[in-house]
């Protein structure tokens, strides 16, 4: 079977782009996305695209390929909540492998921020909660999260202290990165000291609103510079709601990994490079916990001794995910993989560490809902 | 292309019960395994036989946090507000607000409270 290759990334600045809509933003992380595969509009036979809340549409690739000046054999949009991007690469990959299409353009964006009131953000994405027993008490997505971090909390040990590290962690590496969001540096004491907004999370436990878009190529071909390809994908969807989840240790995190390791032949030995979903810091801990990264409650340790760090054991989102490169809904959810593809290329500039060979991402939609799980291998040299 | 989606009749069975001081749950005819939120088939055999039944209103909190950042005007003079996950006895989870300072692992009853025109469930701790 043909393998799947991403040939080129793409990604916009992250943070307030005020006057570009989510169409404008999408193009321009297409065309940095196609200028680093070195191919042409023409070159591009499939195209998926993930929803935009500023840009409610019915068909938004068929109006993204008109506005592109794209013509398909195959084409729609997605909506899986942040998973969207990770489940776009992992479709992609299954269509170029079954010869479908020769090469897919994955790509996503949205003013998130500038585009809309907060309130109305907010109110936007709580509708993830069940609009009879959860939406009506009042309940926003950080209250569902830190609802969900305090069952956890309880569980494993973890501590608010331990959240801390991530945010800390997740904004020195952003400062390495021109086109994050959020660059000022932090402390362990600020993130204590930031305002609480539904306990145990406090503000900078919290991801921002952003705008901003990325984009990545799918081909049956390898691009410029080292081969990488999709050598593994797994989903697990087991719950939409909070109130549904049966065991807080076991929300299909693992499961989704493990269905991706096992088409990989992969281990988790295997890995040196980590992109995973970080929409609050207690999100990345359970992330790592669950699919087998870091052992319960444990997450934190290996932050405090450098295994995550950018020249760690497991390099851990060197953009600065979610939590500090920003948040602009499915795009925000693709820069953990645009990240990975950089550094197993060697193109990931001032942050580029030792090239990985096996990157493992991850995504999540909703309350670690839907599961997308990706591992990404970099092809020797022959 | 804002609408809110329902899948259930309105008003629902759970809301319904609210305004009357009832806390409902589905339980399955078949195999009588409580369901949360609302099902169309049961969770743990696939029965489609549901039926709302009204819960004691006894529990164990599972989950507990204050909110200090409301979502919303409507919300934002409760502030702070606590929020809970509660196992009702009869088995299913339900969110609801919560009296200052309940905790995991506290024992609680449900009650309900007005709130822009509509009952909203408040659990407050029992006594042991």
């Amino acid at each position: 079977m043909t393998a799947a290759c991403i040939a080129g990334v793409g990604n916009t600045r992250f943070g307030r782009l005020e006057g570009q809509g989510p169409l404008d933003l999408m193009a321009q992380a297409a065309t940095q996305a196609l200028a680093d595969a070195q191919l042409a509009r023409r070159d591009i036979d499939g195209l998926l695209c993930g929803y935009a809340t500023t840009l409610p549409h019915l068909m938004l690739s068929t109006l993204f390929a008109e506005r592109f000046g794209l013509s398909v054999q195959y084409g729609h949009g997605m909506a899986l909540g942040g998973a969207t991007g990770a489940a776009m690469l992992m479709l992609a990959a299954d269509l170029v492998r079954a010869g479908r299409c020769r090469r897919v353009l994955v790509v996503a964006g949205e003013n998130r921020l500038s585009g809309q009131a907060r309130d109305s953000a907010i109110q936007t994405l709580a509708q993830v909660g069940d609009p009879d027993f959860e939406v009506p008490n009042g309940a926003s997505v950080p209250a569902y999260y830190a609802l969900l971090a305090s069952r956890y909390m309880v569980a494993t040990g973890l501590t608010q202290a331990d959240l801390a590290e991530f945010a800390v962690l997740m904004r020195r590496n952003a400062g390495r990165h021109a086109d994050a969001h959020l660059r000022e540096p932090f402390t362990l004491a600020d993130v204590a000291a930031s305002k609480p907004i539904a306990t145990p999370l406090r503000l900078l436990d919290c991801c921002p609103i952003s705008d901003g878009a990325m984009a990545l190529v799918v081909s049956a071909e390898p691009g410029p510079g080292a081969a990488i390809t999709i050598a593994g994908a797994g989903q697990a969807h087991q719950h939409q709601h909070l109130s549904a989840i049966d065991d807080v240790l076991h929300t299909g995190a693992s499961a989704a990994a493990d269905r991706a390791f096992a088409e990989a032949g992969l281990a988790r030995a295997d890995i040196d490079y980590l992109g995973i979903y970080d929409s609050f810091t207690i999100t990345l801990a359970m992330l790592l916990e669950e699919t087998g990264f870091a052992a319960r409650g444990q997450s934190a340790a290996m932050v405090r001794d450098g295994s995550f760090a950018p020249d760690g054991r497991l390099p851990l989102n060197t953009h600065g995910g979610l939590l500090s490169f920003g948040h602009c809904g499915v795009a925000g959810g693709m820069g953990h993989a645009v990240e990975a593809v950089r550094q197993m290329r060697g193109a990931a500039g001032d942050r580029q560490g030792r090239a990985p060979r096996h990157a493992f991402v991850h995504a999540d939609g909703g309350v670690l809902s839907s599961h997308v799980s990706l591992i990404l291998s970099r092809r020797s040299s022959p | 292309m804002s609408a809110t989606i329902t899948t259930t009749p309105s008003p629902h069975p759970f809301t319904a019960g609210l305004d009357h001081g009832l806390l409902r749950y589905q339980r399955c005819d078949d195999c009588g395994r409580a369901q949360t939120l609302t099902r169309l088939a049961c969770a743990h055999c696939g029965s489609e036989h549901l039926a709302w039944h009204a819960a004691t209103g006894h529990g164990t909190v599972v989950a507990a946090s204050v909110v200090n950042r409301a979502p919303s005007d409507a919300f934002r003079p409760l502030v702070p507000y606590t929020l809970v996950l509660v196992e009702l006895d009869e088995g299913p989870r339900v969110m609801g607000h919560a009296m200052p300072g309940t905790g995991i692992g506290d024992n609680v009853k449900a009650g309900t409270f007005a709130h822009e025109k509509r009952s909203l469930l408040r659990f407050a701790p029992t006594r042991h």
